[in-house]
């Protein structure tokens, strides 16, 4: 479990964070909605340490994150795989070597084992036979899969994933997701994905956080998204204009 | 002034995060000959073209400039010599690799920058900045050294070659003139000159590719930041280590 206490976080005069507080469960895809800019990856950001935060408390099951030295994180890190938004493989290795890279520095495992558990990572994502190919010669939705496969190389608590649909087709989208939720309640793993697509929340959004201009405003689940009475969420839930004729459908349908 | 003292701030932050004991020996093993072969090896083709041709020019020029004829003429030798390994194996090699070595490394821990690369290394509790600049720095200062050694001999090279094709003067005169009043203490002089330049062009190179913001935009002002500043930072060394050493 991940425990969010009051964050807050500036960045000069800006106020990104805003009193932000939030429970994370395990076996559960726990997703961060909102428009460009309202803070989600900055949340996300700071719950794996990447930026410093100014004041509030992050735990990792009964351990304060927030709290630890740069050295004393490094253990918690090793229960935490990350897919980032452009899926961050390294350009120098090849998809062997990437999903190696953290076996590589955490483990004592041997040269077969290590192999055997990155052809796993590879087969779990649906991947078959890339070990050798740069990521430059993988399509996107290619890319998100040997990321995934990073990101569970050392069997992760925690997954973060932020945007992994970002730049996708819809089809490739549909199977990223699916594929998160599935290694989610295979693994029990506490999952946390930023996201602003609505088919997402709508398919595997367990949990649902609305951030808006820093501030936490909404929480529930994908159920009631669509009928949370909160007029920002509303407005960016029915943001395009097929969501709204929709929602127009069903206001007229609900005064008859 | 302001701005400058932070960028000192945060280079020398960021040399105090190199210089710890790696993650991994095995993995600093691994990136030391990748480097190895990336910094050193594949400069060696463009250091060996431009120290035969300046080589070579610089036995025409003295050669052109020595018309006095009670001047012997093996001095177009030792001064061939005094100004390779003086001035330009050390310090104009210097620069080439500032341009050829600074660029590339400045792009290429800036790219690895923008597209989170070095923040998903830093997720997993890797010191990137340990694991990615600490073998550079490293591999430069150890074998540029060896790269400013190579460049003279191919730059006295040079010269023999064009005293061959035009008998400007003789073979003979020419390597009298190399063995003529040798000092030892020059090549010291310049090879230490050179692991300083190595170690000043490896890591202001990537400072600025590990803090390059701002898209592919933003690393192709980190890598032209880093030659300038390379450039400047090698021509007042060059005077720091000649004055200390020298006088």
């Amino acid at each position: 479990m991940i425990k969010v206490i009051d964050l807050n976080k500036r960045f000069g005069e800006k106020e990104v964070l805003k009193g932000v507080s939030i429970e994370y469960t395990p076996g559960e895809c726990s997703l961060i909605i909102g428009a460009s800019g309202s803070g989600k990856t900055v949340l996300l950001k700071s719950l794996v340490g990447l930026h410093q935060i100014d004041s509030g408390e992050i735990w990792y099951g009964n351990i304060e994150w927030s709290a630890l030295s740069f050295k004393e994180k490094k253990s918690i890190r090793k229960e935490i795989g990350m897919l980032f938004q452009g899926s961050a493989l390294f350009d120098f290795a090849t998809v062997e070597e990437n999903i190696r890279f953290p076996m590589d520095f955490f483990t004592d495992w041997s040269d077969s084992e290590k192999r055997k558990r990155v052809d796993f990572c590879l087969e779990r994502v649906n991947l078959k036979g890339v070990n050798t190919l740069l990521p430059s010669e993988l399509s996107g939705g290619m890319q998100k899969r040997v990321g995934i496969a990073r990101a569970i190389a050392l069997n992760p608590k925690y997954l973060f994933c932020d945007e992994p649909n970002s730049g996708l087709d819809p089809q490739t989208s549909i199977l990223i997701d699916q594929l998160i939720s599935e290694i989610t309640k295979e693994y029990n793993i506490t999952t946390v994905i930023n996201t602003h697509d609505m088919n997402s929340v709508m398919a595997i959004g367990d949990r649902v956080g609305f951030i808006h201009q820093g501030e936490l405003l909404w929480e529930g689940d994908k159920e009631q998204v669509l009928v949370s009475g909160c007029k920002e969420l509303d407005n960016f839930v029915f943001a395009s204009e097929m969501a709204k004729k929709m929602r127009e459908l069903l206001d007229s349908k609900r005064q008859e | 002034m302001g701005d400058t003292l932070e960028i000192f701030g945060r280079y020398f932050k960021l040399l105090k995060v190199v210089f710890t004991k790696p993650d991994k020996n095995s993995a600093f093993r691994k990136q030391f000959l990748i480097e190895s072969e990336k910094l050193i090896l594949n400069s060696i083709p463009i250091i060996a073209v431009i120290s035969l041709f300046i080589g070579a020019v610089l036995v025409i020029q003295t050669a052109s400039n020595i018309e006095n004829p009670l001047i012997s003429k093996m001095y177009v030798g030792y001064m061939t010599r005094e100004s390779l390994v003086l001035e330009f194996c050390s310090t104009m090699v210097a620069l080439i690799l500032a341009g050829k070595v600074g660029s590339n490394i400045a792009s290429e821990i800036g790219s690895m920058k923008i597209s989170e690369q070095i923040d998903a290394m830093e997720m997993m509790g890797i010191n990137s900045a340990n694991y990615l600049i600490l073998p550079k720095i490293v591999v430069t200062v150890l074998f540029n050294p060896l790269l400013m050694l190579m460049s003279f001999i191919v730059g006295l090279l040079g010269g023999a070659m064009i005293i061959y094709i035009t008998d400007i003067i003789t073979l003979n005169q020419y390597s009298e003139g190399l063995q003529y009043a040798f000092n030892f203490y020059y090549f010291i002089y310049s090879m230490v000159k050179m692991a300083i330049f190595s170690f000043l062009i490896t890591s202001i190179s990537a400072f600025y590719g590990y803090y390059a913001e701002g898209g592919a935009l933003g690393v192709g002002r980190s890598a032209t930041r880093a030659i300038v500043t390379c450039s400047v930072a090698i021509l007042i060394a060059n005077l720091v280590v000649t004055q200390i050493m020298l006088n």
